[in-house]
């Protein structure tokens, strides 16, 4: 199991945008691999890339940002696939929360199961992290899981974390395997009593 | 007095797969069907083999190839290395799990979403899960269909469970005929449009009312396939005797317990007093066929309508990527691909429905205009039916099964900024195989209408008044 922890902390980067869907996030021609190890470079490609290579203007280019660990958002994000590629793809890219209007829900799953912070927040407290962070691209964002508060600068603002997702992190359990395998007998006696259990 | 209230079908078959109630609030749920394709099972089992774990019902989880499948020459080795690498890759964890893979050479291979009902796998009252988002589509038959992340993939087949949120239900009931021209896809655009991207957010979505219990099965399944465009993980319809008709005799449906079954069905169906989250009512008369104009299946309009006035910063954005700057409608913006196939509108009354329609019309020369059936059976079917042939004498390419240019993994791709009418489920940018390339998505008529027309056009002019969809309204 992973650690128990509270609180989030790492330089942000603004990715402005609503709908910012899993095929932006990671290239569908990117995800022909068996393993996520070399997803980090496709991350937004399309965006930052134009067709024949060459680096675009976008956040993630910009170096005033590399190293960021948090992610700013804004709604709907991760819409799309299911496929894990998208939280694959920006948990190696080095971030460790996300703060957003509001996520997709399989998205929000996939990056929960992979330790990954989702965070909502409203428009104006995003708007008011991705101003300071123009302004001062070294500050950093503090996410407190306990409290639910996000704060930057000196300010502070409420922010909204799921109810599972913020226990998962605070006892962490963000990974559900070793939960769901204890049940094992219990999962063969909820088998037996389904009806189709004896179908085939 | 206690209001007596009953329950839906999906709070029906929830609480028949609970394990139990986790710490954190989540719950622990019996999955009865899981399907696997190549794209996002072998990190899955890769993670497996490295906690040293073991498929725990390898029974209950099937496989198939469809994402990266060239669909002109599917013989193996893939001339695409990467994607050799995957269905090897396959291969390899199915045998070595003793997981049933329906591969090219079973004769079964195809979209998993086309394949599970195919093969009567999917069931009313079944949980079923898939690492692909459009595992919705098998709510078509009353179960609880959803997509998972890759993570989840392994939860499954590490415990046939998964730690997940019970959602909430919102009942969408379309009363009433659907017009001429207007198909399963023109109404759950219109739901789509109606309720935006992220509406279905938290939702499961309970399709009813007299429109969809006329829908045939194949209809329900592309209604259901694009709840998860709507936002919602779940759509499904309430099991009847269409859906019965449907599985009965099918490989893996119940037979000597078809009675038993039959009866379990029965009693999951929502309760007419059944207690919902939110209630939604459309009349179908108002639906027009409709088809998206941007970059999110939301923004959609009927065919004809003006465009919006594009204010929002995405609007305008959706706008400059899809050309549309001195376009007052969709109506006659000129195509270069035409492409019916998916697990949206890839099945077997699509195929015939569009073969119907162009007897006697020709592909216009501009246009690249391809068919993929959704799986080997219907590809047969349709060649044993002639509908094939009907649609290559019509100029169609028709090819092997595939997701092909849905997501464009295989070799089937848009070249730069082509325009692509397309019968799939989405219209992001870059989706189908190029940056720069541009998808409207609309029924297989409606693609069907453009093909022949050489640009984007009314079904119901294309094609005379009085069409009728022939397998969505009696
Ligand atoms: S046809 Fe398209 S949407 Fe359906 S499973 Fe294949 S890639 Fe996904």
């Amino acid at each position: 199991m992973a650690m128990s922890e509270t609180k989030r902390v790492g330089r942000g980067v603004f990715i402005p945008g609503n709908n910012l869907d899993t095929d932006q996030i990671t290239p569908a021609r990117y995800l022909k691999c068996v393993t996520f190890d070399e997803l980090s470079g496709t991350l937004f490609y399309d965006e930052r890339f134009d067709s024949d290579g060459n680096e675009k203007e976008h956040p993630i280019n910009d170096p005033r940002f590399n190293g960021a660990g948090v992610l700013l958002v804004g709604k709907n994000f991760g819409c799309g696939s299911s496929r894990e590629h998208a939280p694959q793809a920006i948990k190696r890219c080095g971030f460790k929360a996300i703060v957003g209007e509001s996520f997709a829900e399989i998205f929000q799953g996939n990056c929960t199961a992979l330790g990954v912070l989702c965070v909502t927040a409203s428009q104006p407290t995003i708007e008011k992290l991705a101003k300071g962070i123009e302004m001062a691209p070294s500050a950093e964002i503090e996410i407190d899981i306990e409290t639910q508060r996000v704060s930057s600068l000196g300010a502070e603002y409420k922010c909204r974390i799921d109810s599972s997702v913020r226990d998962a992190f605070l006892r962490g359990a963000w990974d559900p395997l070793d939960t769901l395998l204890s049940a094992g007998a219990e999962i063969d006696a909820t088998f037996k009593q389904l009806p189709y259990s004896g179908w085939v | 007095m206690v209001k007596r209230m009953g329950k839906t079908l999906y709070q029906k078959v929830w609480e028949n797969h609970i394990v139990k109630t986790l710490q954190d609030g989540r719950d622990q749920v019996f999955i009865g069907l899981h399907l696997v394709h190549e794209v996002t099972s072998p990190q899955a089992f890769g993670m497996l083999k490295e906690k040293g774990l073991r498929v725990k019902y390898p029974g209950r989880t099937f496989a198939t190839v469809d994402h990266i499948i060239p669909t002109d020459d599917p013989v193996r080795p893939f001339q695409d290395a990467k994607a050799e690498e995957m269905v090897a890759a396959l291969y390899e964890n199915t045998q070595d799990h003793d997981i049933k893979f329906f591969d090219p050479a079973s004769n079964k291979q195809g979209i998993i979403h086309v394949i599970g009902p195919e093969l009567g796998l999917t069931q009313p009252g079944m949980t079923i899960c898939c690492g692909d988002s459009h595992t919705s589509t098998h709510g078509a038959f009353g179960a609880l269909a959803f997509g998972i992340g890759t993570s989840q993939v392994r939860d499954v087949l590490a415990t046939q469970t998964l730690a997940i949120k019970r959602l909430k239900v919102r009942r969408i009931e379309i009363e009433g005929v659907l017009g001429d021209g207007v198909y399963a896809k023109d109404v759950i655009l219109h739901v789509i449009r109606q309720l935006g991207v992220h509406g279905g957010v938290g939702f499961a979505y309970e399709f009813g009312g007299s429109a969809i219990d006329s829908m045939e099965m194949e209809a329900r399944m592309t209604l259901c396939n694009m709840a998860i465009e709507g936002g919602a993980r779940i759509g499904y319809v309430n099991p009847d005797q269409k859906t019965f008709e449907y599985l009965k005799g099918r490989a893996y449906a119940p037979d000597e317990k078809w009675e038993e079954a039959k009866a379990y069905w029965t009693g999951i169906q929502s309760d007419p007093d059944a207690d919902y989250d939110d209630l939604v009512r459309f009349e179908a008369e108002v639906i027009k066929p409709t088809l998206t104009w941007g970059v999110n299946p939301a923004q959609a309009i009927e065919i004809g309508e003006a465009l919006p006035v594009m204010e929002s910063e995405s609007a305008k954005d959706a706008a400059k990527y899809m050309h549309l700057g001195d376009v007052d409608s969709m109506l006659g913006v000129p195509v270069d691909v035409a492409f019916i196939g998916s697990c949206t509108n890839g099945r077997l009354s699509d195929l015939r429905e569009v073969a119907r329609v162009v007897q006697g019309h020709k592909v216009h020369e501009r246009v690249r205009a391809l068919i993929v059936p959704g799986s080997m059976k219907v590809a047969l079917e349709a060649e044993a039916e002639g509908i094939s042939k009907v649609l290559r004498n019509a100029g169609f390419e028709v090819r092997q099964p595939g997701c092909s240019m849905c997501l464009a993994m295989n070799p089937d791709k848009l070249v730069g900024d082509e325009l692509c009418v397309s019968s799939s489920n989405r219209n992001f940018k870059g989706r189908q195989g190029s940056s720069s390339g541009r998808t409207v998505l609309m029924s297989p008529v409606m693609v069907a209408a453009a093909a022949v027309t050489g640009a984007i056009a009314d079904p119901r002019e294309a094609f005379g008044k009085g069409l009728r969809c022939s397998y969505g309204n009696e």
